[in-house]
């Protein structure tokens, strides 16, 4: 699982139709300093995350489809929850 | 999931009998302000796109799910048209 910011959305009438009724969002992966790490994905939300929030991004297929509750689904990147805090000892 | 614009296509006579009348599309990846980023890829297509178009498209193994249960050996697929991009940077 990776730490992301939320930073848009993305708006597709003519998708896939397991697809349909999630929204996709757009999250920049981030280091735990908050600078970006690589490139952004749109991720599928399980969590009703809005823009400008820190989320629980996974970036890999099963993990994504079981957030989504779409089993054998084109969907390869999901968010999972928001992130309230992020403690470091 | 990744955005990019398709670029056109590729027609391959002599191919994996898996990947019979799949359309084979070229495509140039995008960031979230549609700017090109990265080399072009080859997708199959799970929608019906057209040269133009802004997409986004699955890597991976997900990749071969919307042609189930043909098994199709492909590693990115195009699963959806992109209508609006908001993204705040």
């Amino acid at each position: 699982m990776l730490i992301g910011r939320v930073i848009g959305e993305m708006v597709s009438t003519e998708k896939h139709a397991s697809h349909v009724g999630r929204k996709a969002m757009i999250v920049q992966p981030v280091n735990l300093d908050g600078s970006n790490r690589g490139e952004a994905v749109i991720a599928l939300d399980s969590a009703d995350a809005g823009v400008g929030d820190r989320v629980l991004l996974v970036v890999e297929g099963f993990s994504a489809m079981t957030a989504v509750g779409r089993p054998n689904s084109p969907i390869d990147a999901a968010i999972l929850g928001v992130i309230d805090e992020v403690h470091l000892d | 999931m990744y955005l990019g614009r398709v670029m056109g296509s590729i027609v391959a006579t002599v191919k994996d009998r898996n990947l019979h009348a799949q359309k084979l599309m070229i495509v140039q990846p995008l960031n979230p302000q549609l700017i090109p980023t990265g080399k072009q890829l080859i997708c199959t297509d799970a929608v019906g796109v057209g040269a133009g178009e802004i997409i986004y498209y699955c890597r991976g193994k997900e990749s071969s799910f919307p042609f189930l249960p043909a098994e199709v050996p492909t590693d990115t697929t195009i699963v959806g048209v992109v209508d609006e991009v908001r993204a705040e940077c």
